[in-house]
């Protein structure tokens, strides 16, 4: 128990490239990427924002892997992978719902439009908080485990098909006037500053999942201890 | 007729079977005894195929459960203390349905006549919601073994029946296992299951702890058994 | 045995079961047709914005009313043991699936064969619709949340919240249905042809047999320890 609860030196030196890369990050994002020359200061959100939709993505992924793995082989590593991930990216997707109003604010004039990638990111977002009640109520570990790896399954397999109902949509109705992004005509520096503030927030990932997988096994052996005392 | 080898079965990080090895023969009535929380459930659903085991395999007439489950469910019948009944369809439509389910076109006569052998020949056309709990676990044998099968598991079949519908059962799972059937009987009413057993298997905290000929326990054995963990010496 | 006999026993079980209690269906309509009404006071009566905003109308009150019977088809199972009682038999985990898929489609499909005439009636909808359009996407409409729906409900059915969960579960996944369904039931109704919602009938297509086949692979985790 002593050894779970400690963080290794591993955790050390991910911890502290973590505080240098979010560091670098926001010296890109402030100093180093250049002024957007329509937007303003405010476009400096962007590098956060995007990074922030990678990462929940790339977590999602990881409990949509996590949840295949878990069925083929019913280990619990799986189901601890998958539950950790899941929580790390709702975190990250909230960032995005979050900073983005408050980039489109100024920009387009408003908090929130129903544009494609918005849209669809809120029904990712959605699809996620029903996952982690579904582990809340599932009840028994085994069950949970077994329910949220189906429907971690499904809910992924699902992204795809509600990005495509939600374009098809909007592009069936008039085009919203400022078209989201403008990652076309993107300033070297900016590429250079989005790659980074995304490496830091990758590293930023691996470090929370560490930890929260940490979490979940301890909170799983004192929940085992809670059981049998009370047999 | 019945194999198990080496059934483990792990909740979580609970372990409800720890390595349990098993076997009964045509003919055979095997009583598993074993006190709250031996793990009795857990190896009756694994045997019936409801639930995977976590390692170990399970044999049934021959057909591994892993890869032949269809055969091994086949020639299997199985009665728990919940009848698997449906309450708002009549004894008959139940049947049907079952009959169905195991690939069999039974007809109306058959299915008539599968029931009056549990006695329940004039109630046909009842729903089962208003058969008594002691008519409802007969429907379910009758149920259980509507595809002729070699296996009987027999799952708490007891509770909630009175004395003389205890017995009726008793008599309908002898002649199943004199009529070269074996059965498989997990039940925690030590006395009852001890009168009908021919072969006995203990299972305390997921263990196999003692097995051997029914005439060689008596419930005084048992009972310590479940408190000891360990198989008692014979005196 | 067969595939589609362990189907079809499991479907007719399903039917003959509702036939007996009518739990179900009656509830089902009673709850559609309530909401028809009740969007009724959302507009002016004759005001041009009916038209506009009916599919949206007529699609919450299908689902809506379809979740009753899908959170119903596992949950009466679990409460008599019925589940377990199939795990018995020697057919595929998801010959289940496919039977309970087949009768909760057909049971949102009766209500909505009810319910569309009423609707048509109750906001003066014009009678130059698509009907053969609308019996499709009606249908593959239906099929697709019926198999997240199936699926999903013996999840919840299986949990503490029962019930409850269920619509928080089953509604972000069954976006594109909502959608896809909308957007092409208001030409249709409006009578354009089939091939103006071309593309959303793909897509329904796409996302039904997506979710039946990855439905039917997963069912039996969800039944099985």
């Amino acid at each position: 128990m002593q050894k779970n609860v400690r963080l290794s030196p591993a955790d050390w030196i991910l911890w502290g490239l973590t505080s240098v890369a979010i560091a670098v990050a926001l010296y890109a994002a402030f100093l180093y990427a250049p002024t957007e020359r329509t937007m303003g200061d405010i476009q400096r959100i962007f590098y956060f924002h995007v990074a922030s939709a990678w990462i929940g993505f790339l977590a999602f992924f990881v409990v949509f892997v996590a949840s295949i793995a878990y069925l083929a082989t019913k280990a619990i590593k799986w189901d601890i992978l998958a539950a950790s991930s899941a929580e790390i990216g709702v975190v990250f997707s909230t960032l995005v719902l979050l900073t983005g109003p408050l980039w489109a604010r100024p920009v387009w004039n408003t908090y929130w439009t129903w544009d494609p990638r918005l849209t669809s990111f809120l029904i990712l977002w959605l699809i996620y908080i029903a996952y982690l009640m579904l582990r809340a109520y599932a009840g028994e570990e085994e069950k949970s485990a077994r329910f949220a790896a189906v429907f971690g399954i499904i809910g992924f397999l699902d992204v795809p098909i509600v990005y495509a109902s939600i374009r098809l949509w909007r592009t069936l109705h008039p085009k919203p006037v400022i078209a989201g992004g403008g990652s076309s005509g993107l300033a070297p520096q900016m590429l250079t500053s989005l790659f980074i503030a995304l490496g830091a927030f990758l590293v930023l990932y691996i470090a929370l999942l560490r930890l929260r997988i940490r979490l979940e096994k301890v909170n799983r052996a004192v929940r085992q201890l809670h059981l049998e005392i009370n047999r | 007729m019945i194999q198990a080898k080496g059934l483990t079965k792990i909740y979580g990080t609970r372990y409800a079977l720890r390595g349990v090895d098993l076997e009964a023969e045509a003919g055979e009535i095997l009583g598993v005894f074993g006190p709250n929380g031996a793990g009795k459930s857990t190896l009756v659903r694994i045997l019936a195929g409801q639930a995977k085991p976590s390692s170990g395999s399970v044999t049934l007439c021959g057909h591994p459960l892993a890869t032949e489950a269809a055969q091994a469910r086949a020639c299997t019948g199985v009665v728990g203390h919940l009848t698997y009944l449906y309450d708002d369809l009549t004894a008959v439509e139940n049947l049907r349905f079952f009959a169905r389910m195991f690939g069999l076109h039974l007809k109306e006569p058959e299915l008539l006549e599968r029931l009056s052998r549990v006695g329940l020949r004039g109630r046909e056309h009842e729903p089962v919601r208003h058969f008594s709990r002691g008519m409802q676990q007969r429907l379910a044998l009758a149920r259980a073994t509507l595809h002729n099968p070699r296996v009987l598991i027999l799952d708490e079949p007891y509770t909630g029946l009175d004395r003389q519908a205890s017995l009726f059962l008793d008599n309908l799972v002898r002649d199943f296992a004199r009529e070269g059937g074996t059965v498989l009987l997990v039940t925690h009413d030590v006395d009852h299951g001890l009168n009908i057993a021919t072969r006995v298997l203990l299972l305390v905290s997921g263990r196999v702890v003692d097995q051997g000929p029914a005439d060689a326990f008596s419930a005084q054995t048992i009972v310590t058994a479940y408190e000891t963990g360990r198989k008692v010496p014979q005196a | 045995m067969s595939y589609f006999a362990g189907i079809a026993a499991v479907y007719w079980k399903d039917v003959l079961l509702e036939f007996r209690t009518r739990q179900s269906l009656s509830t089902m309509f009673t709850f559609c047709l309530t909401i028809v009404i009740i969007f009724n006071f959302v507009f002016e009566p004759g005001s041009p914005a009916v038209l506009e905003v009916s599919p949206g109308v007529l699609w919450a009150a299908f689902t809506f009313s379809g979740l009753l019977g899908i959170s119903r088809s596992f949950s009466f199972e679990i409460d008599r043991g019925g589940l377990q009682g199939l795990l018995l038999c020697p057919v595929e985990r998801s010959t289940i699936y496919f039977g309970k898929v087949l009768g909760n489609a057909t049971f949102m499909l009766l209500i909505e064969a009810v319910t569309f005439p009423i609707f048509v009636v109750f906001y003066n909808l014009p009678p130059n619709m698509n009907l053969l359009g609308l019996v499709l996407v009606f249908v593959l409409g239906t099929l697709g949340f019926v198999a997240v729906g199936t699926l999903l409900s013996a999840i919840s059915a299986n949990t503490k919240a029962r019930e409850v969960l269920l619509p928080v579960l089953l509604f972000p996944v069954a976006v594109p249905v909502l959608v896809a369904t909308v957007k092409s039931t208001g030409p249709l109704l409006r009578g354009e042809d089939l091939a103006q919602v071309a593309s959303w009938v793909k897509l329904l297509l796409a996302f039904d047999l997506l979710f039946l086949a990855a439905s039917s692979l997963t069912f039996e985790f969800i039944v099985e320890e």
